[in-house]
């Protein structure tokens, strides 16, 4: 009888601490949750309801199903945005991490001015895009630009490098390799300094030469380095187009437009939200298939240490 | 046959650290110990053997080749890392034949020699594991097969024990030197435990800021140690060293001391170390620590009043200012 007594108050006293310990817990956490709930989850929401529902300029929006994504189906200049995204990619992510790479390697011996030369690669990185394309749309100014100058004095003519639709896109995609590849270049550096230096001199009393260490050790140990990377050069090939708003406005004829692009121009200019939250909801599950690929894939065909 | 010769060789940074023109020679199927304290240039000597570092003048030769200016792969060895530097991103079989697979050695005669190695250092049930899947015990093992499969004639061996608890490291020394004798490798043993020297060399070698402090079989070393600093580096317990008349120092090993009844030095305990076998007794002697080493187990509490003696066959005599040995060790009282 007591002990049942006993035990029924000191489940109470303990119950009465849970309680607080769960509203301590609740109050720390509060201020994420509120940032969280409203810039990120709430507008998620919101974009996929918006995506399913008419346009409503004053009146009330109607659910229309899949109405926007047929349209945007077809639309032609959807599908060319995302060719000139997925060309964009393709050109920009494998060479600024292979040219990250090279310069990591490089600037990863001893040698004098090392500090320098790393920095001097980190430089681009530090830069905002807004300043990266103003310098770059200079570079590339037909007539009196760098570019132009350069060429010009060694007897070639000038060219509109931005205004002709067959180099805009090459133009647009060295400049992001320069901006971007110091930055990769940082991650592959701090990824080799973790490489053991008796790893070089098994290797070497082997009689490995150093391309065959090169490929058969640091290549493989750097894998996990290259698939951050890569997935993170990726999203950033969708994501960056602070430079198209400056250099090109997407254009000539969207040549150099990019799906962020588009959807900035349909929501912004065009005022058409019902249909760019459409655009961004696609944007949003091509990244998200992008990551899960690493994620379900990748990772397993990797060693990690 | 394989022997291997240094000559004259320095190889210094900016002046500090590093060997100063030592030079030394390991007799061909023979155990070479490089022993010493941190600092002393052991690694060094061995990292230049290796030609993983460039000497700065002298020449080495290895099976009467010059190989001074040769590059570790044409020097024909092989070599143990005290991190063991195996490759994390192989498994033990790709471990063991990274060397075979750089020279272009067929798959048929890889397999063949994997399997005779693997069973060897007794890791053929964990070919298919990765280095971070195994004991600290079992990646020696792999970095030794890496070593072996290569068959070269000298192997080269930078502390391979020193990450390994006690009882692993005893086995394994006993290992390595049945495995150095079988195959009739050269070896030379970096290490700054003295017990694997004694235990594992046919000839150690003791250094000391980069010079060579004495060059002897292990008895040799124990028993006519060449200075003070050979006599407290060899031996658990070291040598008791005693000021002594005349700028001397006498030496006289534990084992060699005892507890007598009359006309010996007086002397107070301090403490006792039962080792099980025998006992270490710790006496002050004129504010000097002597230790004193007795079979079986001693009862004497401290504090307590004893008289040491030993006879003179056993005591050496070391120059106080050079710390040389002094020829014809006799006592003088």
């Amino acid at each position: 009888m007591v002990s049942a007594v006993m035990s029924a108050v000191e489940s109470k006293a303990i119950r009465r601490r849970n309680w607080q310990t769960n509203i301590n817990a609740w109050l720390l956490l509060l201020p994420a949750v509120v940032l969280l709930a409203a810039f990120t989850h709430y507008p998620i929401l919101s974009t996929i309801y918006h995506s399913f529902h008419s346009l409503s300029r004053g009146g009330t929006s109607e659910f229309v199903g899949l109405e926007n994504y047929t349209f945007m189906l077809e639309d032609d200049v959807f599908w060319q945005v995302l060719r000139n995204n997925i060309i964009f990619a393709l050109a920009t992510v494998p060479t600024s991490i292979g040219l990250a790479l090279l310069m990591a390697v490089w600037v990863d011996k001893k040698m004098a001015g090392r500090s320098f030369l790393r920095l001097a690669f980190f430089t681009p990185t530090v830069l905002p895009m807004i300043a990266v394309a103003n310098i770059w749309l200079f570079f590339y100014t037909p007539g009196y630009g760098l570019l132009d100058q350069f060429l010009k004095s060694l007897g070639f003519s000038g060219h509109n490098w931005l205004g002709d639709p067959s180099t805009v896109m090459s133009c647009l995609a060295v400049m992001v390799v320069w901006k971007e590849a110091g930055f990769f270049m940082i991650f592959y550096l701090a990824a080799l300094q973790t490489i053991p230096p008796e790893l070089k001199e098994a290797a070497q009393v082997e009689g490995a030469s150093r391309w065959y260490f090169f490929r058969r050790v640091t290549l493989p140990l750097l894998m996990p380095t290259t698939l951050f990377i890569s997935i993170n050069a990726l999203i950033n090939s969708f994501k960056l187009v602070d430079q198209l708003v400056i250099m090109t406005k997407g254009g000539p004829n969207n040549a150099s437009s990019l799906l962020l692009y588009y959807i900035y121009e349909v929501a912004f200019t065009f005022q058409d939200t019902a249909f760019a939250a459409t655009l961004t909801v696609t944007l949003i599950a091509i990244l998200a298939g992008v990551a899960l690929t690493k994620f379900v894939y990748l990772d397993r065909r990797i060693h990690y240490q | 046959m394989s022997e291997i010769v240094v000559n004259a060789v320095s190889r210094t940074w900016g002046g500090v650290g590093g060997v100063n023109r030592i030079s030394f020679k390991a007799d061909a199927g023979t155990l070479l110990v490089l022993l010493g304290p941190s600092g002393c240039g052991k690694s060094t000597t061995l990292r230049l053997i290796a030609g993983l570092e460039e000497v700065d003048s002298g020449t080495i030769t290895i099976g009467g080749r010059d190989v001074t200016h040769l590059s570790p792969a044409q020097r024909n060895i092989s070599m143990v890392f005290q991190s063991y530097a195996l490759f994390p991103h192989l498994n033990v079989a790709e471990n063991i034949i990274f060397g075979l697979k750089v020279r272009g050695v067929g798959r048929g005669e890889r397999d063949e020699r994997l399997k005779k190695v693997a069973d060897i250092v007794g890791l053929s049930h964990l070919l298919e594991r990765k280095p971070s899947q195994l004991s600290g015990g079992q990646r020696q093992r792999v970095a030794l097969g890496r070593a072996i499969i290569a068959e070269a004639p000298v192997c080269l061996m930078d502390e391979p024990l020193s990450n390994l608890d006690a009882k692993l490291r005893h086995e394994m020394r006993t290992e390595i030197r049945s495995l150095q004798q079988r195959l009739g490798m050269t070896m030379v043993y970096v290490t700054h435990d003295q017990t694997e020297a004694m235990t594992m060399a046919d000839r150690v070698i003791l250094m000391r800021d980069g010079h060579i402090e004495q060059n002897g079989a292990p008895h040799e070393l124990y028993n006519e140690p060449a200075s003070d600093f050979t006599a407290r580096f060899i031996g658990t317990p070291p040598m008791n060293l005693i000021s002594w008349h005349d700028g001397s120092v006498l030496g006289v090993r534990p084992e060699h001391i005892s507890l007598v009844e009359s006309n010996g030095i007086p002397a107070t305990v301090q403490a006792v170390e039962y080792l099980g076998a025998d006992s270490i007794i710790l006496c002050d002697v004129k504010g000097e620590t002597v230790s004193v080493r007795q079979t079986g187990y001693c009862s004497l509490p401290a504090g307590a009043q004893v008289g040491l003696g030993w006879q003179n066959r056993h005591i050496h005599l070391f120059d106080r200012d050079s710390g040389k040995r002094r020829v014809g060790s006799t006592l003088a009282q």
